[in-house]
């Protein structure tokens, strides 16, 4: 548009046809020219370097050194985060709270970890730590039997005895099978290896929100897959239905976006409800209508302690009725067995090619062996896990009553949950403003005046305003009262 | 005054490359506007229809050829250009902005693959495909090397157990050299120590504790003979040398760019880099002639010509000590590469798994990237970047646990909080604080260690020599880079494959042949003689003796 423009006011000014034609031709021949030669760089260009890379290294073109550039998709890895979900996490480990040495640091309330257990990991460790990375066949302890090279899919061992724990705490109803699985390291490795196998770059997963923030991570920092947030209404306790997936796919197809598959955590993260049989069949109708694959994170399947039964997706795709090879399962160690640290998860899938990659994938997030061994050993003890299951599941309840008590005296309400580490809750009373911008005013305010670190729903992607996500299960009994009265505090100023 | 003129040619010149990519029509549109003006105006209806329609007809023509050359440069550069948006996004609280953020860069970005895809299950009706980009990962691993260590697997060489198994020489591990070295109070004690049950049930950071960098750095030190400190700060450790590469690679490239690689090179780097991060290996084939040495010359050549297909490079990567040669890279040679890369622009990955695993050190002394670096200024020492395996010098790759070492701040805070994808888990950090942290038993072990890679060389070279067969002068690692030109049935790479699968299945050894670490000439084979203990290296000479015998048998 720039060049050619002033040639109109040439030509139609002057009318000299011949010139009016002659000057825009050897225009255009001068341009194309230029372009021409400009195609193909010259190999002995000394600024040449400067001219591939993007604009900002035109400015160190001065120097002939320019500093190197690290790629583009590291870029937004490297900057410090925006999410508050993360800004929570880091502001705790700045001035974390401690009963006795520090009374006025921030309690977390952010990360989902339990550590109401710790007594009976601690008598089982002390008793069996030993045995378990020390065992052999003949007696005689072998190192080269933890520090030599192993599956990285993980020993089979492993996942006989992961697959038999699992079935377990899914209440029986429903057998794994080892030859399915790929261990991991972490829940973390086994989402982002599923989002590489199941869709391409540029490819969506459908996500009810709210949904758990560290997804975001997980899927989009390497896979390039993107989330779709299917949003849930506080109306159907944050259930999702048929017709918003319906109506969130096609909106997505519109777009012209690829939705490669749906993807949901049961028991739900963040609010902690539990699918019911009948929603978990409407997904898969779902998924198979639109022919897309299902992961279901089910990574709090043990530790659900409301009335409601659990019903694991491998249960429901069991019944024969459907195409197994959609379905995917995730689920890790470190909620259930409070073990985060060992950083052991699985990927549990119906479908070969999926397993294959997976199992080729995890020479870049294997289990060390020894840490193999130690989780062998505890995962096939069944005296101890069917006692520390039992104590799990009791002593959530018992926190969660008295954490929602608590909250509900402050007339704060949390949704109805059933299983999780945390509970969601409903501080839209303390609100200023109705709005993103309200919850993120008093999510700071909750983080440097009440020094709670509590998840605001827009990290979760929750489209009303007003709910967080606290995660109750690292707290001691005597810690709650302090909370209701920091909270109590805040209500108050508030108010005033 | 030149500057400027440049810039502003520069910018037009790029106004008009945009207009192009963007696609025939609307560019042809603008060119013919202004051009009507010129028939309405006028009146002189043939010429002013004549010229216009010509330039238009030109400027087609121009476009058409252009976009064929380009097209398929213009669709990797598409895709990655979406990246930084999408990932961008990635951290907002708002849900709307970075959904269609992230929609916006797709439509432009992958039009063509999207239709086919949504069309393909239509038709084949109900099977779910899996993506796209996964396939070449199932596919992948029917190489020998892969081929070899199944084999292995399958019927495993034991003294006593299974005489006739097949033989380890392929998989760098450490199985008797220095095992015996971890006396059973160590580990033991080592275990103990490190697992107490607050240090190893909760998060911890997962690019490893302060503690354990500390300590590692102190190894890395000590394993470079003091003549460099590693700053525990730059460390980020990962779970395996493999993660640590491919988390270099996602860092330092972009989907379809590249990084050149001096062949023969680990038979890893295929997967490590290609398989997920989508960077492409440029090899630069080194030859016998030159003992195998980067030679600068070849080095610019690869550069140039990868350029000029429009491939863009984004840096080199070397292994010191060389795997599979063994050979060590002189100073000289290290400061050329810094050259190279910095007159380039571009990174250095230095792979320095082996630097504790130096033997024959009166032939030479192993120089680490990171001592190069220490006297130069930050602008240089930003393209640096050290993969370092703990697995490898120490001897317990089951523990899985590998180091990248960055002088480049933004790497490293990418990596680190990449890290949550290939952690290493807490029981294994402490185990590894408690086994590293006793300075005397580290000095023990390195040393021990080495002695021992020495005499096994030492002796599998003059066996080798005995039946003919010379190696490449090696001193770190635990490979050698074995000449077996002279028992192919013909030079070529078939030749080779034809060797290996005699080895395999008559001499029953597994070795890695050349062409997996893409050496362009064939007959080179690596020998990992780490898993030997001084016992078996006669009875992998005898085997060989055989497949010798059934070669000249069969000339």
């Amino acid at each position: 548009m720039r060049l050619i423009v002033p040639l109109r006011g040439v030509i139609q000014g002057r009318g000299g046809l011949f010139v009016g034609s002659l000057i825009p031709c050897c225009l255009f021949y001068f341009l194309q020219l230029y372009l021409k030669r400009r195609r193909p760089p010259p190999p002995s260009d000394p600024t040449e370097l400067t001219r591939t890379s993007s604009r900002s290294n035109l400015f160190s073109r001065g120097n002939s050194i320019g500093r190197v550039r690290i790629s583009s998709r590291a870029v937004p890895v490297a900057k410090p985060t925006d999410s508050a979900y993360y800004i929570g996490l880091e502001r705790v480990k700045t001035d974390p709270y401690d009963r006795i040495t520090n009374t006025d640091g921030i309690i977390q309330l952010g990360l989902a970890e339990s550590t109401l257990c710790f007594d009976l990991l601690q008598k089982w460790m002390s008793e069996n730590l030993m045995e378990s990375i020390m065992q052999s066949n003949d007696g005689e302890f072998d190192i080269s039997s933890i520090v030599m090279y192993k599956p990285f899919e993980g020993l089979l061992e492993l996942r006989v005895a992961f697959a038999d724990f699992m079935s377990r705490i899914m209440g029986g109803n429903v057998s794994f099978d080892p030859s399915n699985m790929v261990i991991t390291a972490g829940g973390t490795p086994a989402i982002e290896v599923l989002a590489f196998c199941l869709a391409d770059h540029g490819n969506a997963f459908l996500i009810p929100s709210p949904y758990y923030p560290g997804f975001d991570r997980d899927i989009k920092f390497r896979t390039g897959v993107e989330l779709i947030p299917v949003h849930c209404r506080s109306s159907d306790n944050f259930t999702v239905t048929v017709s918003a997936l319906e109506q969130t796919y096609n909106q997505a197809r519109k777009r012209g976006s690829k939705v490669s598959g749906i993807l949901f955590s049961n028991p739900s993260n963040p609010v902690g409800n539990i699918l019911s049989r009948e929603t978990l069949r409407d997904i898969l109708i779902f998924a198979q209508d639109k022919n897309i694959h299902v992961i279901s994170d089910e990574i709090f399947a043990g530790s659900v302690y409301g009335d409601k039964e659990f019903v694991s997706m491998a249960e429901i795709v069991g019944s024969g009725e459907f195409d197994k090879s959609r379905v995917h399962i995730i689920y890790g160690l470190s909620k259930d067995l409070s073990i985060p640290g060992f950083r052991a998860g699985v990927i549990y899938s119906f479908h070969e090619d999926v397993v294959n990659a997976a199992t080729k994938l995890m020479r870049f997030s294997s289990v060390a062996v020894p840490v193999q061994r130690i989780l062998i050993s505890l995962l096939s003890d069944t005296r101890f896990i069917e006692e520390y299951m039992t104590a799990h599941r009791q002593r959530i309840r018992d926190k969660h009553i008295l954490f929602v008590e608590g909250l509900k005296q402050l007339g704060i309400p949390c949704a109805e949950s059933g299983g999780g580490l945390y509970c969601w809750v409903d501080m839209s009373s303390l609100l200023t403003s109705y709005s993103e911008k309200g919850e993120l005013e008093l999510f700071e305010k909750l983080l440097s005046v009440a020094k709670i670190n509590a998840t605001p729903g827009t990290a979760c992607y929750c489209i009303e305003p007003g709910w967080f996500r606290c995660c109750f299960t690292a707290l001691a009994d005597e810690d709650i009262p302090v909370i209701m009265e920091r909270i109590r505090k805040l209500a108050e100023s508030s108010r005033s | 005054m030149t500057r400027t003129e440049t810039n502003r040619s520069r910018s037009s010149n790029s106004n008009s490359e945009n207009s192009g990519d963007g696609g025939g029509g609307t560019t042809g549109m603008r060119i013919i506007v202004p051009l009507q003006g010129v028939v309405q105006g006028r009146g002189g209806l043939f010429l002013g229809s004549v010229i216009p329609c010509a330039f238009f007809y030109f400027f087609q023509f121009y476009l058409k050829r252009n976009r064929k050359n380009e097209s398929d440069n213009s669709g990797e550069q598409n895709s990655s250009a979406s990246t930084p948006n999408s990932v961008s996004n990635s951290g907002f609280p708002d849900p709307t902005r970075s959904q269609s953020a992230g929609h916006l860069t797709e439509l432009t970005g992958l039009p063509r693959s999207l239709s086919r895809i949504l069309l393909s299950p239509r038709h084949s009706g109900g099977a779910v495909s899996v993506s796209g980009r996964v396939n070449s990962v199932i596919k992948g691993g029917d190489s020998p090397y892969y081929v070899g260590q199944k084999r292995v697997e399958e019927d495993p060489y034991d003294e006593l157990g299974n005489p006739d198994g097949v033989i380890q020489l392929g998989l760098a591990q450490n199985n008797k050299l220095s095992l015996d070295d971890w006396d059973l109070e160590n580990p033991k004690e080592a275990i103990s120590d490190g697992l107490s049950i607050s240090g190893i049930a909760s998060y911890e950071p997962s690019d490893g504790l302060m503690e354990l960098k500390m300590v590692v750095a102190g190894f890395m030190t000590e394993a470079t003979k003091n003549s460099v400190s590693f700053d525990p700060s730059q460390l980020v450790l990962t779970s395996g040398a493999s993660s640590a590469t491919e988390i270099l690679s996602f860092c330092l490239a972009d989907s379809g760019n590249a990084f050149l690689v001096p062949t023969p090179c680990s038979p890893g780097y295929d997967r490590d880099i290609k398989w997920r991060t989508g960077v492409d290996i440029i090899h630069v084939p080194c030859r016998s002639a030159d003992n195998f040495n980067i030679s600068m010359v070849v080095l610019d050549r690869a550069f140039y010509q990868a350029k000029k297909r429009g491939v863009r490079i984004r840096g080199i990567i070397i292994s010191n000590p060389s795997n599979p040669m063994g050979s060590l890279l002189s100073r000289e040679n290290l400061y050329a590469l810094l050259d190279f890369a910095r007159e380039r622009n571009i990174h250095i990955i230095s792979n320095e798994i082996f630097a504790g695993s130096v033997h024959h050190e009166e032939d030479g002394e192993f120089v680490s990237m990171a001592e190069i670096v220490d006297t130069e200024e930050n602008i240089d020492r930003e393209r640096v970047h050290i993969v370092y395996d703990l697995s490898k010098d120490l001897s317990f790759p089951g523990l899985r646990s590998a180091a990248i070492y960055s002088f480049n701040e933004s790497v490293l805070s990418a990596s680190r909080k990449l890290t949550t994808l290939s952690p290493v888990s807490s029981p294994t950090q402490h185990l590894l604080i408690s086994a590293i942290s006793k300075p005397k038993f580290v000095q023990r072990f390195v040393n021990s260690n080495r002695q021992r890679l020495q005499s096994t060389y030492t002796l599998l070279v003059k066996g080798l020599k005995d039946l003919g067969i010379e190696c490449t002068r090696s001193n770190g690692g635990f490979y050698c880079w074995a000449d077996m030109r002279g028992l192919m049935s013909s030079y070529s790479e078939k030749g080779e494959i034809e060797l290996w699968n005699k080895l395999l299945n008559i001499g029953k050894i597994n070795v890695i042949p050349g062409s997996c670490c893409h050496c362009i000439e064939p007959g080179w084979f690596r020998f990992c003689f780490s898993n030997l203990s001084e016992s078996d290296v006669p009875v992998v000479m005898n085997r060989i003796r055989k497949v010798c015998e059934t070669c000249k048998s069969q000339n």
